[in-house]
């Protein structure tokens, strides 16, 4: 680890030795590690130790950029010459107004040291823990299990300069026999609380009831997706439309609805970069300190995310989303939230007469970006609901939806939410779910 | 270098490591964006560093550092055995791997001007050309055009007795113009979607794409979709334009055969295969007509190389001859399982990344026919162009791909232009019903630089050499799109 002092430094070099009007430097440096298991073995396990630096130079309106993992000082100053060297060659860009000006970052708690120093032999025993659970129900395991840490810094000529050290951890897994499949994950800033075990009961546990699949006609049926499932829909909204350049460009979902009901009054969904039940970030790839944004609210469009480039076309502020560099995709929502209930999986269930409970999706892809309509497979659990109760495993369905029309449609609520990807959903149950094809599995 | 290499080896081997190789993998790119008129991007990057890949006590470990010096080499070889050791405290088979004939040399591909060399500004300006083209079309709200070019070299050196230095460049650009109105966002690219059409090849292979010449007519079709009717939902005869039968290519074909998959090692993230060992040699995968080869030895493809990251000879193989399955692609390790030869698909996304069975150039030999034979033999169908997203199940079986722009085939000829088109199927099924196939005139061998695999995930740069294709009883029009049910 070099430290906030030592990162802040490396920025303030380049920055200094950059002739461009403004100059932004992003550094990122860290060590990630990954072991990975398939047919109850570990087959591949992996560490990495790299590093970034990153040079934005602005000469008037226009911009270069140029990045190195090369980090002696005739490295760095080849990149600043570099960036300096495509902004001279670059054209004017009539629509940048300025890099961010500094602004108080929150401090959070983003660091864990048992999670940046788990060993290799500790992940080994906590996937022999995951193995071991998934040979006392005949099932074979895959997955995998990470740990890492990272620093990351951004600063600029205007006087940003923000420094965050941050630990992560997660595992996956899928659990296989008899025709049967179950699926857990984790995802946590600390280690220790993902719970291997736990994760493994859960994997094997379904792989058993999900034995001997039957098939079934596709059509719409009422479904309880479980928030694998359900976070694969949220952040699907989350780059379809819910950033600024989306809705300035006219492709967004978000387009003349603002203030209007786009799903039930029963679905919010809001993002919050500082929410300890995420995976929080105090300031995004320009410096900028995460704001709260209240993108969806009792189901009316609300809000978008901004970085600073689509604040300012605005006359706006940023909300802390810039998702770096550059590129054409503008900011994101990183860290979505759906507000919870007050109902349980169980009574969801209970409550169904005929209906489909699917664990996660599969292979996901937009197919109409302003309908929202998206299409995938179900995948590691699928099925039948009859009268109230699961009856049988299914085979696995495609789906082709529209996204928003489903949250139109959502009947139940879970209290409890997990924390999945980049979101913190709950389960729901919805009405009418469109499945349109069939699979031999 | 070599003096680094010989380091690295002699300390896996003082620790015990049965096999050992280390990669030293300098990559240097350069993006130039063009969006409405503005520079959106005009990016360098360099990226350096080394990965030591062991076998130690029966097992894999690897371990890579940013830091190509002496000292950093011994801590990270010590950390790959280290490793190693770990992954061995799960109980296993030892690996083994199928034997290969060490390999000494330097190899280069050739290309004609030098895209590193090329003026910043020449660049922008043959972008900005194509921009304002398209956006002389009033419906065009997003003008797109994009290049992208890369060098790599890498230096490969083994236990086995290797030393391998490659040097390849890739060159590759495409335009797209998004129509917003009519309450429908559409969009048209060239020639490609997702960025276009790329080449291990210099300046030359942009240039010769005349963006430009084809930045009009994507623009005047994106705003005719806008008042294009929906793809009906039906069950025709379908003919696939070359950019999006190489996705098909690439979904239902490139990733079921790599081996590493079929044995399950992919089982937790993208997926296993339908097509196992026991299909080897006899399963009807297609058609008669239907026969693909992965060929890492094509000539300016993606997915072409001089060794793979095993330090394995490029090779061509038989994938599906006649209709019938009838190979895979494999690594030492998978190889040495099904008792034969590595076919040499082992490649890592850089120095950081261990190599994974991945696609070289997974290509569909051409047939007899020409596009224009194949639409006026056809008598009630659809035509559809380019690539508008994709999604297909974790054994490759079931798919749904969508495609930019379609049109309906009545008595021989194109009609009526459909928005929103789809086609789905199960992968064999589909490929029996191919009934022709263009000939070598028609056909190009596409690059794709995106392939995505792996945890740590892996981008990786493959090749699909298709003609246009047409295929019997395809159900097409899946999506239905909610508003416009309503309003019909």
């Amino acid at each position: 680890m070099l430290g906030r002092d030592n990162v802040l430094e490396i920025l303030r070099k380049a920055i200094e030795y950059c002739v461009a009007d403004v100059t932004q430097a992003a550094f990122g440096i860290g060590e990630s590690s990954l072991t990975r298991f398939a047919n109850s073995v570990i087959h591949q396990n992996v560490s990495e130790r790299n590093a970034g630096l990153a040079v934005k130079a602005v000469i008037g309106k226009r911009i270069g950029y140029a990045t190195t993992n090369r980090l002696d000082e005739r490295s760095v100053r080849a990149v600043v010459d570099r960036a300096v060297e495509f902004a001279r060659h670059s054209r004017e860009n009539p629509d940048f107004v300025s890099l961010p000006k500094p602004k108080p970052v929150s401090a959070v708690d983003t660091y864990d040291e048992r999670t940046a120093a788990c060993s290799p032999e500790e992940r080994a025993d906590a996937v022999a823990g995951m193995i071991a659970e998934a040979c006392n129900v005949g099932a074979s395991a895959a997955g995998s299990l990470s740990n890492g840490c990272h620093e990351f810094a951004v600063a600029n000529s205007l006087g940003v300069a923000a420094y965050n050290l941050s630990s992560s951890a997660s595992l996956t897994t899928v659990m296989s026999g008899d025709g049967g499949f179950g699926y857990a994950d984790r995802v946590s800033q600390r280690v220790g609380d993902l719970d291997p075990i736990g994760a493994a009961v859960e994997a094997a546990t379904r792989s058993v009831q999900s034995r001997n699949p039957e098939s079934i006609e596709p059509g719409e049926y009422d479904v309880v997706l479980l928030p694998y499932a359900v976070s694969e829909l949220v952040e699907a909204l989350g780059y379809l439309g819910l950033g600024a350049l989306a809705v300035q460009e006219g492709r967004s979902f978000m387009c003349g609805k603002f203030g209007q009901k786009i799903t039930g009054e029963n679905v919010t969904i809001w993002d919050d970069g500082l929410d300890l039940r995420g995976l929080p970030r105090p300031f995004d790839a320009e410096g900028v300190p995460k704001q709260r944004v209240d993108l969806i609210v009792n189901g009316v469009a609300n809000a978008v995310v901004y970085d600073s480039y689509t604040a300012n076309k605005e006359g706006r502020e940023s909300t802390g989303h810039s998702t770096g560099g550059v590129g054409t995709y503008g900011p994101m929502p990183a860290n979505l939230f759906m507000q919870s209930g007050e109902s349980s999986i169980g009574e969801m269930i209970a409550g169904t007469k005929k209906g489909i409970l699917v664990t996660r999706f599969h292979y996901t892809n937009v197919i109409h970006p302003v309908l929202t309509v998206i299409t995938g497979m179900t995948r590691d659990g699928t099925f039948l609901i009859e009268n109230g109760k699961i009856t049988k495993s299914l085979k696995n369905l495609r789906f082709t939806d529209s996204i928003l029309e489903r949250l139109s449609n959502v009947e139940l609520i879970s209290k409890e939410t997990k924390r999945q990807g980049w979101a913190v959903v709950p389960a729901i149950k919805a009405r009418a779910f469109r499945f349109t094809g069939a699979t031999e599995f | 270098m070599r003096d680094l290499t010989e380091k690295a080896l002699e300390r896996v081997r003082e620790l015990g490591a049965s096999y050992g190789d280390i990669r030293i993998v300098r990559r240097t790119s350069e993006s130039v964006e063009v969006k409405n008129g503005k520079v959106e991007g005009l990016t360098s990057e360099t990226d350096e560093g080394f990965g030591i890949r062991v076998i130690a006590d029966g097992s894999w470990g690897f371990a890579s550092s940013l830091m190509l010096e002496a000292d950093e080499i011994e801590r990270v070889a010590e950390l790959a055995i280290r490793i190693a050791r770990a992954s061995a405290q799960v109980a296993h088979e030892p690996v083994k791997l199928a034997p290969v004939e060490p390999a000494e040399g330097r190899f280069e591909f050739g290309i004609e001007r030098d895209p590193f060399e090329v003026p910043v500004e020449e660049k922008i300006e043959l972008l900005l050309n194509a921009d304002r083209i398209m956006r002389e079309v009033p419906e065009i709200k997003v003008a797109r055009s994009s290049m992208n070019f890369w060098r790599t070299e890498t230096v490969f050196a083994s236990t086995d007795g290797s030393y391998i230095e490659q040097v390849k460049t890739e060159s590759g650009a495409g335009i797209e113009a998004t129509a917003v109105g009519e309450g429908e966002v559409q969009k048209r690219s060239y020639p490609s979607s997702f960025g276009g059409d790329f080449a291990v090849a210099g300046y030359e292979f942009v240039e010769a794409l005349d963006l430009a010449g084809h930045a009009e007519r994507v623009a005047r079709e994106a705003a005719q979709l806008l008042k294009a009717p929906q793809c009906p939902s039906d069950v025709r005869t379908l003919i696939l334009e070359g950019s999006m039968l190489a996705l098909q290519v690439h979904e239902s074909c490139g990733h079921p055969i790599e081996l590493d998959r079929v044995f399950g090692t992919e089982a937790s993230y993208a997926g296993t295969s339908f097509l196992t060992p026991d299909k080897l040699g006899s399963f009807r995968y297609g058609s008669e007509i239907v026969n693909i080869v992965a060929d890492a030895t094509s000539p300016g493809g993606l997915g072409s190389f001089f060794f793979d990251d095993e330090g394995v000879p490029a090779q061509r193989i038989d994938i599906v001859k006649d209709g019938i399955f009838v190979g895979y692609l494999t690594s030492r390790e998978t190889a040495e399982k099904l008792g034969c030869k590595s076919g040499g698909a082992m490649r890592a996304d850089g120095w950081n990344r261990i190599p994974l069975i991945r696609m070289t150039n997974i290509n569909l030999e051409p047939g007899d026919w020409t596009l224009d034979e194949m639409i006026e033999d056809t008598k009630h169908g659809l035509y559809a162009e380019m690539v508008g997203s994709w999604s297909i199940d974790d054994k490759r079986l079931n798919f749904q791909f969508a495609t930019e722009i379609a049109f309906d085939i009545e008595d021989g000829s194109l009609g009526q232009m459909y928005k929103n088109p789809t086609y789905t199927g199960i992968t064999y099924e589909f490929w029996r019903g191919c009934d022709a196939i263009a000939n070598q005139d028609e056909w190009h061998l596409w690059g794709v630089p995106n392939c995505g695999k792996g945890e740590p995930g892996q981008a990786m740069h493959v090749g699909h050499g298709v003609a246009p294709a047409r295929f019997q009883n395809v159900r097409i029009g899946v999506m239905e799109a909610p508003s416009e049910e309503e309003d019909a």
